[in-house]
């Protein structure tokens, strides 16, 4: 009996510790004797106290992230912060100098006296703002379009689209499709109908390398924001759109902005992460094809800056600050792009 | 009334015949865009010689053979770098890149998704965060972190890196948050299991689809690896990279680096094609919130 009433008011109190927590979890019984003795209640502690607290009874997790955010802050948080610290110096791998600090040198320098840095920043903006749009654009347009072909077509469908972006240096079959002799396939075929008498060199003109990068940059750039929206589309509530149709509305676009567009929010804005980043880091595509540097600069883009100054002339701090810059860049278009979408259908 | 439409004996709502139309010829020409360039590579490394010089180019292939096939095979063995070192090179990164990101990435991700310890937030917002530029940012600085560990010229500078790779966290946590439910977790701990045992015993088995994904993931990245400013030893380049160098051997083995290309893009294409399902129900998860 007394045993019962025990259990008994045990729960209640473990009741009371549970609503406590932000997210309920029951404790094993040793810890809950231990809630039990303490008579907890969040207001009779100072937040410094519930912190330890929590962080006490959940050391575990932190054996269980350990591993991981090591070497995750090592080679990805640790390297923003190093390149941060290097760009105020000049720092340069080759010798070692007693007075390395040079402030903002490196940044005057890249935006008042490195035209060819500014040149980059204008190509890599137009590019960006060329690929990353049109490439989330296409990606949500065929997700959307094929969402009611039956499974099997659709995963063929989705093959289709999805695999020049895993196939890897697949992707130099432009460079032969676009080739700048009369052995190119798109040279040959327009000499033959007699619309040009001498080949174009395609990569290598001013005039295209550009617009044909873009063209090869968005063949390949239907890729993880591509698989989201498709999975995401197949989660939307069938019934949503019955209810809608008795509601009145009338057409597949009014269905789009009113009720798909909102209920897939969380998938447009990690499609909008990946698509951004993706727009931004592709200069490898560019080097293979057009060559490096690319001809007059023409596809000279952030990235080939760094990868100059960087692994070619050792200029070590003036690198940091590009890579400072591009990261800087890179955070800013989401952090607007993300703002933006969080509107969408409100 | 309107007149109701039926596509695979479902009532079709909101359906115009003209808009339908209208996107199956978008999605035919979309499709032929996609799909050329790839059909291409495949014809280029069918083509016999006097096909890959014709004038003027002719897109298919007629007398198809595999001889670009044994062309890259031999040039492979003629170069003084054993052609199975490069392809023990690259299966070593990649099974042991993906197998340490699985580990570690899932481990966390358990711990962020279920365990409501303080500064989870905070630590999804940076894995969050990292998601937003690429490692170009990075390559610098781990160039200068790589020397101070004595890992230059060694596979494991390929290796340690890609275990810290967030994107299969990030996707793996995210459909652990929709696809376990607290319940089963707690009466597992009730039951006196410890939070490694739930893990592995209760948590593992119910996101396989998020670890197939994961694996895919860094599959796909690891098996493209090529040239690295970080490994200069020739006996431990990879195959994309000894592929990479036919290409650059010019004109005259066009064939030999199509069937090299093509060899490349089989493996991630038949690997997606298995996986795909899964693949597809992990990103349902996968949203942001704002």
């Amino acid at each position: 009996m007394k045993k019962q009433k025990d259990l008994k008011s045990k729960a209640v109190q473990q009741e009371q510790a549970d609503a406590l927590h932000d997210d309920s979890i029951l404790e094993t019984d040793a810890q809950g004797a231990a809630v039990k003795k303490k008579a907890v209640s969040r207001k009779d502690m100072t937040m410094l106290q519930w912190t330890w607290r929590e962080i006490k009874r959940n050391k575990i997790a932190y054996v269980m992230i350990a591993p991981f955010m090591f070497v995750f802050i090592l080679f990805t948080v640790f390297p923003v912060v190093l390149s941060l610290a290097l760009s105020f110096t000049n720092f340069n791998m080759l010798e070692f100098k007693s007075d390395m600090f040079i402030w903002f040198d490196n940044y005057t320098r890249l935006f008042f006296q490195d035209e060819i840095f500014l040149l980059a920043c204008k190509n890599t903006l137009i590019f960006a703002a060329v690929t990353g749009p049109v490439s989330y654009i296409l990606s949500f347009l065929v997700a959307w379009f094929i969402n009611e072909l039956s499974p099997r077509i659709r995963a063929i469908v989705t093959l289709i689209f999805y695999a020049p972006s895993i196939s890897g240096a697949v992707y130099l079959i432009w460079g032969v499709l676009f080739s700048n002799d009369g052995q190119g396939w798109v040279n040959g075929t327009l000499m033959k109908m007699n619309i040009i008498s001498t080949p174009i060199l395609w990569f290598y003109d001013e005039q295209y390398a550009m617009t044909l990068c873009i063209v090869v940059a968005l063949w390949m750039s239907l890729g993880t924001a591509f698989l989201s929206f498709i999975a995401g589309l197949q989660t939307i509530d069938k019934s949503l759109f019955e209810a809608a149709a008795v509601d009145g509305i009338k057409n597949r676009w009014q269905e789009l902005w009113h009720i798909t567009l909102p209920m897939m929010r969380p998938q447009l804005m990690f499609g909008a992460v990946m698509s951004i980043t993706g727009a931004f880091g592709f200069g490898g595509v560019v080097t293979a094809l057009c060559g490096f540097p690319s001809v007059n600069y023409s596809c000279h883009t952030i990235m080939h800056c760094l990868e100059d100054y960087g692994n070619q002339r050792w200029e070590v701090g003036y690198a940091s600050a590009i890579a400072f810059v591009l990261f800087l860049i890179m955070m800013v278009a989401n952090t607007i792009v993300n703002k933006m979408l969080s509107k969408v259908g409100q | 009334m309107q007149k109701m439409r039926v596509r695979n004996h479902q009532v079709v709502l909101n359906r115009s015949v003209g808009g339908d139309a209208g996107i199956f010829t978008f999605l035919i020409i979309m499709g032929a865009f996609m799909f050329l360039p790839m059909v291409y590579v495949v014809m280029q490394s069918l083509k016999p010689l006097d096909e890959l010089w014709m004038f003027p180019p002719r897109f298919y292939v007629v007398n198809p053979t595999l001889k670009n096939f044994t062309d890259l095979f031999s040039l492979l063995s003629d170069s003084w770098v054993p052609f199975s070192r490069y392809i023990f090179n690259t299966v070593f990164i990649t099974a042991a890149g993906t197998f340490g990101n699985l580990l570690l990435s899932s481990l966390a991700a358990y711990a962020i998704s279920k365990i409501p310890f303080p500064g989870r937030k905070g630590v999804f917002w940076l894995i969050q965060r990292s998601l937003m530029f690429t490692s170009t940012v990075t390559a610098i600085a781990n160039f200068i972190t790589l020397s101070a560990l004595h890992l230059m010229d060694n596979p494991f500078a390929i290796i340690i890196p890609a275990w810290g790779s967030s994107m299969g966290l990030y996707l793996m946590k995210q459909f652990m948050d929709s696809s376990i439910s607290d319940s089963v977790l707690e009466s597992a701990r009730l039951d006196g299991c410890s939070e490694f045992k739930t893990f592995w015993v209760i948590a593992m088995p119910m996101v396989k689809p998020a670890w197939l994904t994961l694996i895919i993931y860094s599959f796909q990245g690891l098996w493209n690896t090529g040239a690295s400013p970080y490994i200069y030893s020739e006996q431990l380049k990879t195959l994309n990279y000894a592929i990479g160098q036919i290409t650059a051997g010019g004109i005259a083995r066009a064939g030999a680096s199509a069937a090299g290309t093509v060899i490349m893009m089989l493996v991630p294409i038949l690997v997606f094609v298995i996986t795909q399902s899964n693949i597809i129900e992990t990103m349902a998860s996968s949203g942001m919130k704002d």
